[in-house]
């Protein structure tokens, strides 16, 4: 029988980018569903009753919520491909507290970045900080994951394609900072699973641009 | 396998750190247990948690492992034997990490945030939400138990553990407050499962005990009132 995957998303979402990488990583075919986050629809609401939020994995009838957790069941699920999460019980340990670290500090960071008025040096000087601190646990291999893309590298993408809109709106750049990551940043763009996952720069910039209009913020 | 092999840096009063407790309890590994002293953290805790300089730490053949839901996941996994923490089957086991992540994100803030609210109204406004969490905790027991004691089923798992180690803390914050947030009539299946999670053999020996914390929230909650008290003149 045929698996039926649906996932419910919205394009910019730097969570439901994750979820594309996964499914990308593992070669499966999918129906991608962008949602009107401001007209959330029925299925959504049915699927997410709880934080009523993308991405939602539907596979099968079944949904499956937040984006680490998603990602988890995909390469459980389909764990003879491109194995995300490594096989040693350390490993996933450390690979689960950095996704977790990602998710709830580089994120609480980023939205300091463009969100919070006068603090603009501070907030970049803790992001950068941040990124350091991962560029730290990169060391010199190729990707987080070693030699093979893995769980962090899937975590940590997304925000690299917001990175390029941070820099902007926030003016500063993580070049000079951070050139490992750039390097780690460009070897994952050359992975089809990870350039047809994430926006167009530009597109995602413009969306930006929105956003800021709706937060009031100018 | 020798006791230090495995060692956990904790404190006694911290949900987070019980959860670790327990997981090994299950799995009835010998560790050593290390008290931490949150105002004044060892090097070794420094040294092995550097990011967030929290506990719960478990070290394992030197090797330190953090955040407790991750560690709990680890020693599932490193010690693979039965009894089992997480379900096997992959959807149940999204399932299960939902509800522990919805702990953490979700009502656990709410439940802090009721020693943080200020005045009345806004205590009483922390209250209900955390009330209103546990309805939807109710409804989400009714689903995963089956009808069985735990969120897991006949023995308890990784969402019994996520929420069970908060137990004496909805105790605390129910006597501080004077008001019910476990209430039985509207949660039946909780109230009933809490006392289980309390009773079960992981669980009993570590669980700290419900006066002796009341004692210690009251000590740091009127210190840290006497604190923004002075900082406010």
């Amino acid at each position: 029988m045929a698996d039926e995957i649906i996932l419910l998303d919205f394009w910019p979402s730097m969570f439901g980018m994750k979820v594309r990488i996964a499914l990308a990583e593992k070669g499966l075919k999918y129906e991608y569903r962008d949602e009107d986050l401001f007209n959330k629809g029925p299925l959504l609401l049915e699927m997410n009753p709880i934080h009523k939020k993308i991405p939602v994995l539907i596979h099968n009838g079944k949904p499956i919520c937040e984006s680490q957790i998603i990602v988890q069941y995909i390469d459980e699920v389909w764990k003879d491909k491109s194995p995300l999460l490594p096989s040693d019980p350390y490993h996933r340990a450390q690979a689960r507290f950095w996704a977790d670290y990602i998710d709830k500090k580089l994120h609480l960071l980023g939205q300091r970045l463009w969100r919070t008025k006068g603090e603009e040096q501070e907030a970049n000087k803790e992001y950068i900080e941040c990124l350091k601190l991962l560029e730290g646990e990169l060391g010199d291999k190729p990707y987080f994951g070693g030699e093979n893309f893995g769980f962090v590298d899937v975590n940590l993408m997304p925000y690299f394609s917001w990175l390029y809109v941070f820099e902007i709106a926030a003016n500063f750049s993580i070049e000079a900072e951070c050139p490992k990551l750039i390097t780690w940043a460009k070897r994952c763009m050359e992975k089809e699973s990870v350039s047809t996952s994430l926006p167009d720069r530009q597109k995602l910039y413009d969306f930006f641009l929105q956003l800021k209009k709706w937060h009031g913020i100018e | 396998m020798a006791t230090s092999d495995v060692k956990l840096l904790g404190a006694w009063p911290s949900p987070f750190a019980l959860r670790v407790h327990i997981a090994l309890n299950i799995k009835s590994i010998d560790y050593e247990c290390l008290e931490e002293n949150l105002l004044a953290k060892s090097q070794l805790l420094l040294q092995s948690n550097p990011v967030h300089k929290k506990i719960p730490v478990l070290i394992h053949h030197d090797k330190p492992i953090c955040e407790s839901l991750a560690i709990v996941q680890y020693i599932d996994e490193a010690w693979s034997s039965a009894p089992s923490i997480l379900p096997s089957d992959p959807y149940d086991r999204a399932v299960a990490r939902f509800w522990a992540a919805y702990i953490d994100d979700k009502w656990f803030p709410w439940l802090n945030g009721v020693a943080n609210a200020q005045g009345a109204e806004a205590k009483k406004a922390a209250l209900d939400q955390v009330r209103e969490g546990l309805v939807v905790l109710e409804e989400a027991f009714g689903k995963c138990s089956k009808g069985k004691d735990f969120f897991s089923g006949d023995r308890i798992g990784y969402v019994d553990i996520a929420l069970g180690c908060f137990l004496r803390w909805v105790y605390v914050a129910e006597k501080r407050n004077d008001v019910k947030l476990l209430v039985e009539d509207k949660m039946p299946g909780l109230a009933a499962w809490a006392n289980k999670f309390c009773e079960d053999g992981a669980v009993k020996d570590v669980m700290p005990d419900k006066d002796e914390l009341l004692e210690f929230a009251n000590m740091i909650l009127e210190a840290r009132a006497k604190l923004n008290a002075s900082s406010n003149n």
